[in-house]
């Protein structure tokens, strides 16, 4: 019954919207250069409404820069950035008031409570932390026990949640999140993107960067994004599924051992280190004896070969390697 | 003839405990920030220091570099004793974190001159080390180029080359690969194996569960206490996890901290 009266009735509404499809960023051709560096190449992409959409690389790759232009932070050279169908430059006053940004590095006041803080940011924005509560509940329900303590005082985990709900007590329609896990425990970046899957329900969009590869799977929809490009962006299932090659784990106790002489045989186009294998393509997509010959002959006898799904970090390296070649 | 020499030096560095640590204590106050804690780490060992934040773990990283003393219990490092010969231990040990290890506007030849210095080695073997470094590193053209004008991947792997510069027994790695590309994240590891395959040890600390899968043996440390320690194969197969990482999340955390989180709405 309490079900039923929900207003967010999530599950329908977020499917009805994703047909009409509304476009809540609409990105086409962004450059930006700082000095002699250009930080960002032709950048295009778009955002759903209600999508949590990840942008996924290494540090440098662009990301911050990309999200300091969404928030109207910083202006692009070349392009056009529409966010909730108003422009970047012209309507940023208007921008503001509807999106919450968490940057990367911890920006609050480090010498105010973990109450005063959230206080501070709803003001700042003509709101109360009353007034939009339930929205913040879940996230800020783990802190508040320590609400009268100093914000500089907290761990990092708490640190990120109380980041989160100061980003979200204006109610804002898009969420960006730069790097918001860097640096926390593995639990704690696990509690928090359970913690981001449920804000969907109150229709916020959500971009998010993070360079953990593993995490784009949380993501409806990732941008691998290296060098200040756009590598690809599809579902993370589909990344995966557009590796190009049959992927193998080959499994050795001489680690090191093993990885040059894979890199050594013939037969290899590309070994990596993953873990505890090596994650390996050969020429003829296949695992034949002159391997294990070669394996042997160098002085690798326990080895252990399977047939292996690709993951999104395979095929970022796959696309990376398409890059150096061209 | 090769296969059977690698094998015996294996063996050799494996018999050697480089660290060890028994009922090693240390409390600020009435906090106890490790709490009996027992291992050892042999030579050539990559070995994996892992644990939420604040389960202690830094404490213990201080101790093992001599930058801290243990309230009690038996610490030795490279064979030193870790209450009264401090300075011999921080000669054995080498340490590189992601976020800080090179001066920014000094040159790569300056930067390694000015640590081969502070490691009290010879001028002569400073300038071998250099030359070497900058031709297996193909370095040679960032020579003379201040540090940050270079590229991430490159800063640290030069990082890491220089907290092995006077060749320690065992350097300490702080999330090595954090942040950087996958390319280069690989040229890493191979750097590490390499390192521990002429005897170094490797003792890395991180917060990605995927680094910790390179490592030979892991640790998992919550509220002050080793909770498990063991290779991360055999891990996975005791906690019936596909990864580390879902070892991690199983026990890294106690149950009180469950007690704190929210009933779910609805």
């Amino acid at each position: 019954m309490m079900a039923l009266s929900n207003p967010g009735c999530p599950a329908k509404q977020y499917s009805d919207q994703k047909k009409q499809m509304q476009k809540v960023i609409e990105s086409s051709g962004i450059f930006k250069k700082f000095g002699a560096t250009l930080a960002l190449k032709d950048i295009s992409f778009s955002v759903n409404e209600s999508e949590i959409f990840g942008f996924i690389g290494p540090d440098g790759a662009g990301k911050t820069t990309l999200f300091r232009i969404i928030t109207t932070l910083l202006l692009p050279d070349e392009g056009e950035m529409k966010v909730l169908g108003m422009d970047c430059i012209t309507g940023f006053k208007e921008l503001r008031k509807n999106i919450g940004y968490m940057p990367g590095r911890f920006s609050l006041y480090q010498d105010l409570s973990v109450e005063e803080n959230l206080n501070f940011y709803a003001t700042v924005f003509g709101t109360t932390v009353k007034e939009n509560y339930d929205l913040i509940s879940d996230i800020y329900s783990h802190i508040e026990p320590f609400k009268k303590r100093l914000a500089g005082k907290l761990s990092g985990g708490m640190k990120q949640k109380l980041a989160l709900s100061c980003a979200l007590i204006h109610k804002p329609k898009l969420l960006v999140l730069d790097e918001p896990t860097t640096g926390v425990d593995a639990v704690s970046r696990s509690e928090f993107w359970t913690m981001l899957a449920k804000l969907r329900q109150h229709n916020i969009t959500i971009i998010v960067s993070t360079p953990y590869m593993d995490e784009a799977m949380r993501c409806d929809r990732v941008a691998l994004i290296q060098d200040g490009s756009i590598l690809t962006i599809d579902a993370p299932q589909k990344i995966r599924d557009g590796f190009s090659r049959k992927l193998f784990t080959v499994k050795s106790v001489e680690k090191y051992k093993l990885i040059n002489t894979l890199r050594k045989y013939p037969g290899t186009i590309t070994a990596y280190p993953f873990g505890d294998s090596v994650h390996v393509t050969f020429m003829n997509g296949t695992v034949d004896d002159s391997l294990y010959d070669y394996l042997i002959m160098g002085g690798i006898s326990d080895v252990v070969i399977q047939e292996a799904e690709a993951g999104i970090e395979d095929r970022f390296l796959e696309l990376m390697e398409g890059g150096v070649k061209a | 003839m090769d296969h059977v020499n690698s094998n015996l030096l294996q063996k050799i560095k494996m018999s050697e405990k480089v660290i060890s640590v028994h009922n090693l204590v240390k409390k600020f106050g009435s906090f106890t920030a490790n709490d009996k804690l027992n291992f050892e780490v042999t030579g050539g060992e990559i070995f994996g220091f892992l644990g939420a934040n604040g389960a202690g773990k830094t404490t213990t990283i201080r101790i093992l570099s001599a930058l801290s003393k243990p309230t009690s219990g038996e610490v030795k490092v490279a064979g030193f004793d870790a209450y009264r010969q401090t300075e011999q231990i921080k000669k054995n040990i080498g340490y590189m974190c992601q976020k800080f290890s090179l001066y920014e506007d000094l040159t790569v030849k300056e930067n390694i001159i000015l640590y081969g210095g502070i490691y009290g080695m010879r001028k002569s073997l400073i300038k071998e080390r250099l030359t070497e470094l900058l031709t297996k590193l193909r370095f040679q053209e960032y020579e003379n180029r201040i540090i940050a004008d270079l590229p991430l991947g490159l800063r640290q792997k030069l990082a890491f080359s220089v907290a092995i510069l006077h060749e320690p027994k065992i350097v300490f790695l702080d999330e090595p690969t954090g942040g950087v590309d996958p390319i280069t994240r690989r040229q890493f590891w191979e750097m590490i194996y390499e390192t521990a395959e002429r005897g170094i040890t490797v003792f890395v600390t991180t917060h990605y569960m995927d680094e910790a899968e390179y490592c030979d043996r892991i640790s998992i440390m919550s509220e002050g206490k080793i909770v498990a320690l063991d290779t991360p194969e055999k891990l996975k197969k005791q906690y019936n996890s596909a990864t580390v990482e879902d070892v991690f999340i199983k026990i890294a955390r106690p149950v009180p901290h469950e007690l704190i989180l929210p009933s779910p709405t609805l």
